[in-house]
């Protein structure tokens, strides 16, 4: 466990922007505490024993959902989850409504994956309870930043000084907005890499470096990410076809004969193997995927240690 | 002849051919217009009710020239009496409502109804001027019997709301329209390059991770649509014009001597896409708010002349309507209660002079769309707004008349307020 016994000073896990470096570290520390739990024969301790969280997912999640799921059962939350095509929502009940009868019965937490950026805070001005992103719309996705900054945390003992790209789809990135916050504060040097179509209007103040050629990109670079491409992104004329879009802008083992020794490639996942990512490097020896998976559980079990005892440590 | 009325001691916004602006005057009233305006004497009696002016400042009733009151169809939001409630606080004797209600304001019918209710509603003012749809149901296939309607009482005509497309059918519109002496008034907004959005595409969408539109959107509308007026010669009034190269499009026509006339609103003058951080529904206004460049953009505009008028697009919601994800919420901000203060607040600082103020609020609406306002010479009609620039006030349920609240001024505290207003000489606030 940390050392650091003061009470959490956040009701809500917004975006990785309201984290000051302290907290990253103190959730680093917790989770690196937690590591071996995970490696137990029976993986579950009672730490939250008697707490409630609701996960929310209002959109299509495995990884985010299930991660959580671990999490919280392995501190015996009691974790109960919820899909927007089971819910109310989809008989056209407000957020706002759906989110005050969750509260009526008084969970300690909500985890809420919604397609609409600004919902979790929107519901966190709303609700007593913690609110944790678990990815709203194009905004924010911090669990993911923390749990990729925490396995490249882990595989150099820090990300300062090393270089990041992230290749892809950054205008729609939840992903690419949090790590581009996270990393670049933690003192790594951020490196984005897509067609312009593909990068926000605003990017340009950014404190990245802008690429359009992979090769460039990922010149010299330790950490190379990947991020999902979905397919509307042809229909809605930004691409015009996946061959393409791999032979241009996937990643590739030749790409990385230009990249640092040691390179490490990330995938925040679902991946589409032979689009973004070549599928020998997803299995590489460079592929850290399968180890952010890993590291997921443990950093999410650390919020969620943080955020539903924060109340307890402040008495 | 005696006057049944005097406003005493008021200072005048804007100068007459006998009275200089920044006087303090008498305005002296008989069988509702004006009899005279006279240099203010403490010491001068009359024989007539008086209204004691002192310390305030005189305006003529303005016009807002683009107005949703949502009724037919939407009285949740907004009704005809409630927006003219609204108006009536905010200094405004003509109110121009949009056609874009439900059913839209497309038959004659629908026109004399809104009419007749703004009639029994308010029988002495404000007075509501309807803008027809410039097309059947807004879609923009079949032009709207523009005659009728224009007899029916429609001012001018415009499918604001939804940007007419294609620019051979809104050619034939404004050509249609002309025919009857009716201007058309178009949302310029390409639509093809305009995502839904409701916030401006740059800095703030890219970190809010919202969907943003582009200001080109806006500017490629306005070529097409001050080119055509050229081609033409035939009037076309831009509406709610937010962005610097719009502007730039309309001075540049406006040089050429093409008939075109604009309008912008306060909250383009005074608010930046920043007031849609934190996920703001309040600030989901369409057109977006756009920079900082922008809103200095528009303020040199409205000072020099090349933006005529200062609208409101009084686009009220109901309060649960906007208490959504931003995606969600519909645009647009309550404008008719607080128009007026918002302006003036930018009187101190000089950007706009209060002669400037009058004329975009009420001259120039009146000459383009061809309502008589007063001037303060004799024979105008007494339509006077008192105005107290040091009246502090906050935005609240309790202040506003109309239904909706969704301004991004709610809460906030807001100088200047209309403590009077009188139409025909008659005091309806």
């Amino acid at each position: 466990m940390s050392n650091d016994t003061a009470p959490w000073p956040h009701k809500d896990l917004l975006d990785t922007d309201q984290l000051s470096l302290a907290d990253v570290k103190r959730i680093f520390d917790t989770a690196v505490s937690f590591q071996e739990i995970n490696e137990r024969p029976v993986k579950k301790v009672p730490t939250l024993r008697g707490k409630s969280v609701i996960l929310f997912f209002a959109e299509a999640s495995t990884r985010t959902k299930t991660s959580f799921d671990v999490a919280g059962k392995r501190l015996s939350a009691d974790t109960f989850s919820l899909a927007s095509s089971g819910s109310s929502l989809s008989k056209g009940e407000s957020l706002k409504d759906t989110a005050l009868t969750l509260q009526a019965m008084a969970p300690d937490a909500i985890v809420l994956r919604h397609r609409y950026s600004g919902s979790s805070r929107f519901l966190a001005e709303r609700l007593e309870c913690s609110v944790i992103n678990a990815g709203d719309g194009w905004h924010a996705h911090p669990t993911q930043a923390l749990l990729d900054a925490f396995t490249l945390t882990q595989e150099w003992g820090s990300v300062a000084g090393k270089a990041v790209c992230i290749l892809g789809d950054i205008a729609h990135s939840r992903v690419a907005r949090s790590n581009v916050d996270l990393l670049t504060r933690l003192g790594a040097t951020v490196r984005l890499c897509a067609p312009k179509t593909l990068l926000p209007m605003g990017v340009s103040t950014w404190p990245v470096e802008i690429h359009h050629n992979v090769t460039e990109a990922v010149r010299d670079a330790n950490a190379v990410m990947c991020l999902r491409l979905q397919l509307e992104r042809m229909q809605a004329g930004l691409l015009p076809d996946l061959r393409e879009y791999a032979r241009t802008f996937g990643l590739s083992p030749r790409h990385l004969e230009r990249a640092a020794p040691n390179v490490r490639v990330l995938h925040p996942g679902p991946m589409n193997r032979g689009v973004e990512i070549d599928s020998t490097l997803a299995d590489s020896m460079n592929s850290l995927v399968l180890d952010q998976v890993a590291s997921g559980v443990a950093v999410r079990m650390a919020l969620l240690f943080l955020y539903l005892t924060r109340k307890e440590a402040a008495q | 002849m005696s006057p049944d009325l005097v406003i005493r001691g008021g200072r005048l916004a804007c100068g007459t051919a006998a009275v200089k602006a920044d006087c303090l005057t008498d305005c002296l009233v008989k069988d509702g217009r004006i009899l005279d305006v006279v240099p203010h004497d403490p010491d001068r009696t009359y024989e007539c009710e008086s209204v004691e002016a002192t310390g305030l400042v005189l305006l003529p009733s303005l016009i807002d020239a683009h107005a949703h009151l949502r009724e037919p169809g939407q009285e949740y939001k907004e009704d005809i009496a409630s927006g003219l409630a609204a108006a009536a606080a905010g200094g405004f004797g003509h109110v121009m409502c949009m056609a874009n209600t439900r059913p839209v304001n497309d038959d004659a019918s629908i026109t004399r109804d809104m009419l007749d209710i703004a009639r029994r509603s308010h029988p002495h003012g404000p007075r509501l001027h309807p803008i027809g749809a410039l097309s059947k149901g807004l879609r923009a296939e079949e032009l709207a019997p523009m005659a009728d309607m224009a007899q029916a009482g429609c001012i001018a005509f415009s499918n604001d709301g939804l940007p007419v497309a294609s620019a051979e059918f809104f050619r034939r519109a404004v050509e249609y329209a002309a025919t009857f002496e009716r201007i058309v008034i178009d949302h310029c907004e390409e639509p093809t390059m305009a995502p839904a959005a409701g916030m401006n595409e740059g800095v703030v969408s890219a970190t809010l991770g919202l969907k943003g539109q582009p200001w080109v959107a806006e500017a490629a509308q306005v070529a097409r649509d001050v080119l055509l007026a050229e081609y033409l010669n035939l009037p076309i009034h831009i509406a709610h014009v937010s962005c610097k190269a719009s502007v730039e499009l309309i001075a540049f026509a406006k040089g050429r001597g093409a008939p075109v006339t604009a309008e912008t609103c306060p909250h383009y003058l005074l608010l930046t896409e920043e007031a849609c951080l934190g996920y703001s529904t309040r600030a989901k206004v369409n057109p977006p708010l756009r920079t900082q460049e922008d809103v200095e953009a528009m303020r040199l505009a409205v000072e020099g002349g090349v933006i005529d008028i200062i609208a409101t697009d009084h686009a009220p919601h109901a309060e649960h309507e906007k208490e959504v994800e931003f995606d969600l919420a519909p645009c647009g901000i309550s404008g008719l209660d607080t128009a007026l203060s918002l302006v003036m607040s930018l009187t101190p600082g000089q950007i706009l002079s209060e002669a400037r103020v009058v004329e975009a609020m009420c001259h120039a609406p009146g000459r383009i769309f061809g309502i008589p306002v007063n001037r303060f010479a004799p024979g105008d009609p007494a339509d006077v707004v008192l105005y107290d620039p040091h009246h502090r006030w906050v935005a609240s349920r309790e202040t506003m008349r109309s239904k909706s609240l969704n301004t991004p001024w709610l809460g906030r505290t807001i100088m200047g307020r209309v403590t009077a207003h009188f139409m025909a000489g008659r005091r309806i606030v």
